[in-house]
């Protein structure tokens, strides 16, 4: 089975960040890391991998230089191969053109199961699996808490908060998985030096054969009119609990109005 | 002037506060039409006319249940096909966002997601990095298709007789591919819904364990608010992840939030940052979540939170 994991390098959310002046994330502000909410989709491939006793994992990734840090922490955890799509002309897209330029290299690597994460923890937005699961023409199971794969289907359980929902599909498929579907592997040191030996090929939006002109900020469907630094919370009143705390709390409560 | 679709958010008929407030939005960019997909419309027809629904169009196909989210898409392009609408708004959950996704690609528009405000003008207002900055954003090619959080406007009365239209819906094979095989209901817990309640009272780490959150409840119940948890707590088993705020749980903006034994990690803060009020109670006077409170005890909850509740008890009466 071929599995392809689409991961992405974002700034760390522990970081002050920021946007640039031509409107998109800054990202030399703050340090860049593999998107937190990506590490589970990993941990779902390795364990399918694991569990069917067969497969091979190919981490995908677009963005800038950097973004192949993102490839190499995956690698680190397991999987076979990466790829990077590279190209000055994909700067600023949004989610719209981001979901093409994935959707082309996806076809080129005809995997039988993608897994992304829930969102990416810059963006947030938690569209792009569904845009791939359109563009595509393929099974979109999203917001998956588990997953199993087997004889063919795949299985997921959807947690709302009406109902638990189970929900079953043929391959090939697209999920994507929430922290709920359990924490990710620390790269061993054998598995961080395993992957610096493993293939990571860089494609450009030629290699997919995507105009440069359809995707990036110019091409964006929605443009940001104002970006405004949320002014700080005036810091407020902090009391030490001398045994009537819950009574002073009380009476902030009723100068509130909320009692 | 154009119609404006709002996609109706409402369980077995019974409309949620969220479709009011888009039915508000929809008023300021034109004519609010409602798109009602599913069973119960005889229980939604008065609220979405309350709230000007100049029509309802309707889809009760087995289709819209039976299969995950990609039928409601085929359903709601079916409707824009006939409306030709000047915007779509959806309530900005998981399964309204992933419509809206779908939507943005196979109609080729813009889409803009978790807004907490539209404008006459269609300007969309959004909050990025945790909250900590404010976004005016527009879609500029298509249809905008526009998801908004709860609580992102006060709803207005402007009562309409809404015309019905049924509509009939050809479901493609990409929809119906992923079957629901299994339902398991949960619990009600009889509380204001997490992300429109006017108040929420949250428990983390510092409530210890499950039993814990009794006190929390009590709080919760003596004023009426609905409980949440921080990302320790669900993890760790004590509540259902369903009522976690934070990034990868619910993002509420309620009038009063009150964190108890959080210590408010930017995870935890990314989902309640926006609150107009908040209250906080850690024994840790170091903790986070200070930096935000406007009032904060720094004590033990379980003296402090039991204290307040008696107190409110007491005040009325």
């Amino acid at each position: 089975m071929k599995i392809v994991v689409l991961v992405k390098h974002v700034p760390d959310a522990a970081g002050d960040r920021s946007f640039a002046a031509d409107t998109t994330t800054d990202r030399a502000a703050v340090d860049g890391r593999l998107s937190e909410l990506d590490e589970y989709a990993v941990e779902q491939a390795l364990q399918v991998v694991e569990k069917s006793g067969e497969g091979e994992i190919t981490y995908l990734t677009m963005g800038p230089e950097a973004a192949s840090e993102a490839l190499r922490k995956a690698l680190s955890m397991g999987g076979d191969a990466g790829v990077h799509v590279v190209d000055e002309a994909i700067h600023g897209s949004d989610a719209i053109a981001t979901s093409l330029v994935l959707a082309a290299a996806i076809s080129k690597l005809e995997p039988d199961l993608v897994i992304c994460g829930m969102a990416s923890t810059d963006g947030t937005m938690s569209v792009v699996p569904a845009m791939l699961s359109e563009r595509l023409g393929i099974t979109g199971l999203t917001l998956a808490a588990s997953v199993a794969i087997e004889g063919g289907q795949v299985t997921i359980r959807r947690d709302s908060d009406e109902a638990s929902t189970t929900i079953t599909a043929s391959l090939p498929a697209l999920v994507s998985v929430t922290d709920q579907t359990g924490e990710a592997r620390y790269p061993s040191f054998k598995g961080i030096m395993a992957a610096k030996k493993k293939p990571v090929e860089t494609w450009s939006l030629a290699d997919l054969g995507i105009e440069p002109a359809v995707v990036g900020l110019g091409a964006a469907w929605s443009v940001v009119d104002s970006i405004v630094k949320r002014p700080p919370r005036q810091a407020g009143t902090v009391i030490p609990d001398g045994g009537d705390g819950g009574v002073q709390l009380a009476d902030f409560l009723s100068s509130g109005k909320f009692i | 002037m154009a119609e404006v679709l709002v996609l109706v958010d409402h369980l077995d008929g019974s409309v949620r506060k969220t479709t009011t407030e888009l039915l508000t939005i929809a008023r300021r960019l034109g004519e609010p039409s409602a798109v009602f997909l599913g069973a119960g419309l005889d229980n939604a027809l008065e609220t979405l006319g309350r709230f000007g629904a100049e029509k309802v169009y309707v889809v009760a196909d087995a289709e819209i249940d039976g299969y995950l989210i990609a039928t409601k898409t085929d359903a709601l392009l079916t409707v824009v096909a006939q409306a030709s609408p000047s915007a779509i708004l959806i309530t900005s959950t998981s399964e309204g966002k992933e419509i809206a996704a779908r939507a943005s690609i196979r109609l080729g528009s813009g889409i803009i997601t978790d807004a907490s405000d539209v404008d006459e003008n269609g300007i969309a207002t959004q909050s990025a990095f945790a909250a900590s900055y404010i976004i005016g954003s527009k879609v500029t090619h298509g249809t905008p298709i526009i998801t908004v959080k709860p609580n992102a406007t006060a709803p207005i009365e402007n009562l309409t007789t809404p015309a019905v239209v049924q509509v009939s819906v050809e479901y493609g094979a990409l929809s119906t591919s992923a079957r629901i095989t299994d339902v398991a209901p949960r619990a009600k817990s009889g509380r204001p819904d997490l992300t429109e309640a006017a108040i929420v009272v949250s428990g983390g780490r510092g409530v210890g364990g499950a039993e814990g959150f009794t006190v929390i409840e009590a709080l919760a119940d003596a004023l009426g608010a609905a409980v949440g948890a921080s990302r320790a707590a669900a993890d760790a088993g004590w509540y259902p992840h369903a009522f976690q705020v934070g990034q990868t749980g619910k993002t509420v903006s309620p009038q009063l939030y009150i964190a108890n034994g959080i210590s408010g990690a930017i995870q935890h803060r990314a989902g309640m940052q926006t609150s107009k009020t908040i209250v906080a109670v850690n024994k840790d006077s170091e903790a986070p979540i200070f930096e935000l409170a406007d009032f904060g005890v720094v004590g033990d909850l379980f003296a402090v939170v039991p204290q307040l509740t008696e107190e409110i008890g007491k005040r009325k009466g």
